[in-house]
């Protein structure tokens, strides 16, 4: 779960890879606007693994379609900052955008089955990924998608190259988008929930092969996701979405070991853990429903549910620091965090 | 896929007996053709010696079978009116319908494409609308009538195209507007829908993603898979327009099968109608045959069958 | 709180009130509907009422006054405010009267048609196997025939007029019935309210007549509008040959192919009964549009 070159940045302080500031997405919809993503902040360092956590609805497959430029055109994107590696995302034009896409910043879907073209060889789709973006002959571009088809772990490769989607399973092809995602090597890939809609036997062998091809290409990887047993396997760090904002992020250690938020405290109570949870106790669960977000939301979206809440949740909450790098939305951010931890945790850069 | 041809091929073969059989029958309806072929003023005398030449004297069975035989090996026997073999008719006026029926396709296809395609993507703009607009009024008007509006407007009044002869490939030009824009709502109205529902699938999306340009998005990605059904559309059209050249080629005086059908008709020549009857549903089963053909040419998914 | 969860939305507006007034809402909505409703309407009446519209009689022949202009012409007069054609006879009236014509054979020719694919096509949705196998051998020989041919070719056999072009037309149009009714009678096959008849053991009349039918009566009508349209225009058509209605009649199609050797100095002549037949089949298609609108609201991926 470490980040491995968690040394090299405690020596140098580098940029991030991408810095987000108030991002807002409002989708305009009959019956008035959905204000999808209300405001969130966070950012993505070089080469690690940033896990958005959330349950649906929450904006997180929102957010990452805002980063990529793939929104409809009748949604307003807005924030402060939205910077990739130097480049504004607000100010650029479409054009530079789409240079961008694939090359420098690519993106997993959640379902490989309608993913692809069904006209076209898998080996025509992945070299079209990079020769749209560099200058390379055919040749070239067969041989790295044959390396990575190799690389993602299918066998055959130079037949699978000839084939039709159709003629792949769920699991296969859900490799190929991988493959076709790093054709280009890019700094950053976006992975919206991929492995959701395969079985759960399929889900372990990609995760782990994400996690492989991450820390062997150093890309960044913002893995979307409302699993938390995903998180705790692969993430290096984590943001927790509720209902259109970023309520918490830390590192994944930190975040297991001290929740500071009601809503990640409830998720975690959700979850029986073998030892703790007596058998044939009830499931947990959070009460109450996510609000519409059709409508304005005062103050703290969540306290409707919480039973932490207190008049003062009617204001919105400021994002307090429990500890180094782990920041939460919550009114009793410091109170909900074990005081104890708060001391140990303290790192110095 | 060979089983799949061979029963299509016996099929076609059955459709097209009996398009011959219901040919015959009515023929046999219309009374006494020896007389009708003789006209008003024959003798007696002369209508039995027609009687006897055409082989009408022949039971009923007979005469079909004969031509049956005849027809399998491209004999359809002389034509009443022309004194000269039916077959050598019809290859003399096939290549201007042909070439008539390709030429609208053609149209057809040059304009319906692209202006489904732009509907699809200008959704709800002016020329969406245009293009809806278009198709309904199209499919309003008689054809013939189309054609002689065409006349007037091109040929008389603005002298761009010839009124009538296949002379030249201008003769064609009017002709192929009169008889192609009939196909043209239903195929820019099926481009116009199958780009709408194409362009909201995810391997759009993915493409998009992939940073593509937004032209080889829309035609090598989207246009690619809703122009199959389309194309198949076009075959089974195609099929329509040589059946429909009659009216045409009567119009612009063209001298096709259709001008040839409607000849022989006026002029009760059975042998000629019943040729090209025959040889107009064949090439309609051929060009749908074609169209499934195509259809799993172009679609992948679909040869696995 | 100022959350609450949104509230329940409104029952479907256009679920409220009677059917009737249902309908009239829809109708108004539905702007093609509702001008093809207004012309078709139109015309019927002009059609119904056509001996007391009709300035003159459709046949009378005038030779002093052959081949008058339109009243927006010139020397055109308001006694003939269509003009007239080579026999004198008022444009107007015989376009009046030709709407008849046009009316009749399309409403006659969709309902035997009708009664012919409908039969056909809902034994063979329903019985499946053997019948389906010899209504769809049945289905693709129709299919390939060339029909303007064979109309053609027929009518000449039958000599031209008003009834045979019905009766030849209603035996050759009744393909696109069949195909709907076949498709759409097979997705009700299997449906509880069929399975729950045959267990009672109701007669199968009964089961086809008052089960099966009035379920697939929407999609039938929008077929019998397309082949109203396509019955006028292939009348028009073989009228035009001269293999359809004969002359005198004031047949639309009739009086283009009479027309036609005065075009090129007198278009209008062509241009007022094509237009006549334009607007008619433009309504019913219209129409047709605004049917399949009512009941497959989004079917057309507008």
């Amino acid at each position: 779960m470490s980040n491995p070159s968690s040394a090299e940045r405690s020596t140098a302080p580098a940029s991030p890879l991408l810095t987000v500031k108030q991002l807002r997405v409002d989708l305009p919809i009959a019956k008035g606007t959905l204000h999808a993503v209300r405001g969130i902040d966070f950012h993505v360092e070089r080469g690690e693994m940033l896990c958005l956590v959330g349950e649906s609805g929450c904006g997180k497959s929102m957010t990452s379609l805002a980063l990529m430029g793939l929104l409809p055109r009748k949604a307003q994107v807005n924030a402060d900052c939205l910077n990739f590696d130097g480049v504004d995302l607000l100010t650029v034009s479409e054009r530079e955008r789409s240079n961008l896409r694939g090359a420098r910043m690519a993106m997993i879907f959640q379902e490989p089955m309608t993913a692809l073209n069904p006209a076209y060889t898998l080996g025509n789709q992945l070299c079209e990924a990079l020769r749209r973006h560099q200058r390379v002959s055919r040749k070239a571009a067969h041989d790295r998608a044959l390396y990575l088809l190799e690389r993602v772990g299918i066998s055959a490769a130079e037949e699978r190259m000839r084939q039709y989607p159709h003629q792949l399973s769920g699991g296969l092809r859900q490799r190929v988008m991988i493959a076709m995602a790093l054709m280009c090597e890019p700094d950053l890939i976006i992975a919206d929930e991929p492995t959701t809609a395969l079985d759960v036997t399929i889900q372990a062998q990609i995760l782990h092969l994400l996690r492989d091809l991450q820390q062997e290409f150093g890309t960044a990887v913002i893995f979307i996701t409302h699993d938390l047993g995903v998180v705790a396997r692969i993430a290096d760090r984590v943001a927790v979405m509720y209902a259109g904002e970023v309520i918490e992020t830390a590192s994944a250690q930190s975040l297991f070991q001290a929740p500071s938020h009601p809503y990640t405290q409830g998720l975690l109570r959700c979850i029986p853990t073998p030892g703790k949870t007596l058998p044939g106790s009830r499931l947990q669960a959070i009460p109450g429903v996510v609000p519409n977000l059709v409508e304005k939301v005062d103050g703290c979206a969540f306290c409707n549910r919480c039973d932490q809440a207190d008049a003062l949740c009617h204001t919105t909450p400021p994002l307090q620091t429990v500890a180094d790098r782990h920041l939460s939305r919550c009114h009793f951010a410091h109170q909900l965090s074990n005081p104890a931890q708060l001391n140990t945790q303290e790192v110095t850069l | 896929m060979r089983a799949f041809v061979f029963k299509r091929t016996l099929i076609a073969l059955s459709v097209a007996f009996t398009i011959s059989v219901l040919c015959f029958s009515l023929l046999q309806l219309s009374g006494d053709l020896a007389l009708s072929i003789g006209g008003p003023e024959a003798t007696a005398e002369q209508v039995e010696q027609i009687r006897v030449e055409y082989g009408l004297d022949r039971p009923v069975l007979e005469q079909f079978t004969t031509w049956l035989w005849g027809a399998v090996q491209l004999d359809f026997g002389r034509s009443y009116y022309y004194q000269s073999d039916v077959m050598d008719l019809v290859v003399e006026r096939l290549p201007v319908t042909m070439t008539l029926g390709i030429m609208s396709l053609a149209i057809a296809l040059g304009v319906s494409i692209p202006l489904g395609v732009v509907a699809a993507l200008k959704r709800g703009s002016w020329i969406d609308r245009m293009a809806m607009a278009i198709a309904v009024t199209g499919q309003a008007m008689p054809n013939f009538w189309f054609g002689l509006t065409l006349i007037i407007v091109f040929a008389v009044k603005l002298q761009w195209f010839p009124a009538a002869g296949s002379d030249s490939w201008q003769g064609f030009v009017l002709p192929a507007i009169a008889l192609g824009y009939y196909a043209t709502p239903a195929m820019m109205r099926l481009t116009r829908s199958g780009m709408l529902e194409v362009l909201e699938a995810d391997y759009i999306r993915t493409a998009r993603a992939k940073g593509l340009r937004t032209g080889t998005v829309i035609f090598k990605h989207a246009l690619r898979n809703a122009v199959i059904p389309v194309v198949a559309l076009a075959a089974v059209e195609l099929g329509f327009m040589l059946g429909g050249s009659v009216v045409i080629e009567t119009v612009f005086s063209l001298r096709g099968l259709g001008q040839l059908a409607w000849n022989a008709i006026s002029r009760n020549d059975y042998p000629v109608v019943q040729a090209i009857v025959l040889i107009i549903a064949l090439f309609y089963i051929v060009l749908t045959l074609l169209a499934d053909i195509l259809n799993a040419v172009l679609d992948p998914r679909l040869r696995a069958r | 709180m100022a959350h609450t969860l949104s509230p329940p939305v409104a029952a479907e507006q256009h679920l409220v009130g009677s059917w009737q007034s249902r309908f009239l809402r829809s109708t108004l909505n539905n702007r093609s509907l509702a001008i093809g409703l207004l012309i078709i309407t139109t015309l019927g009446v002009v059609a119904l009422l056509a001996p007391w519209l009709a300035p003159h009689a459709p046949y009378l022949q005038d030779t002093a006054n052959r081949m008058v202009p339109p009243i927006w012409h010139e020397t055109g007069s308001w006694t003939h405010p269509l003009g007239t054609d080579r026999l004198g006879r008022d444009y107007l009236s015989r376009l009046i009267y030709g709407s008849r014509i046009s009316l009749f054979i399309g409403l006659v020719v969709a309902l035997i048609s009708g009664l012919i694919g409908t039969t056909l096509g809902v034994l063979a949705g329903y019985f499946g196997g053997r019948v389906d196998a010899v209504v769809s051998y049945l289905l693709t020989t129709r299919l390939a025939m060339p029909v303007v041919l064979v109309a053609l070719a027929m009518a000449s056999l039958m000599g031209g007029s008003m009834l045979s072009v019905t009766l030849l037309l209603g035996l050759l149009l009744w393909d696109r019935f069949a195909v709907v009714a076949r498709s759409a009678t097979q997705q009700l096959r299997d449906a509880e309210y069929v399975q729950a008849a045959q267990a009672l053991g109701c007669p199968l009349p009964y089961i086809l007549l008052r089960e099966v039918l009035p379920n697939i009566a929407g999609a039938l009508i929008v077929v019998a509008t397309l082949e109203v349209a396509n019955a006028i225009l292939l009348e028009a058509t073989l009228s035009f040959l001269g293999m359809g209605v004969q002359p005198p009649s004031p047949s639309w199609g009739l009086m283009i192919a009479e027309g036609k050797a005065y075009m090129f100095f007198q278009p209008w002549v062509i241009t007022i009964p094509g237009s006549a037949l334009f607007i008619l089949v433009l309504a019913i298609n219209l129409l047709g549009d605004g049917l399949r609108d009512l009941s497959a609201p989004g079917g057309r991926n507008e």
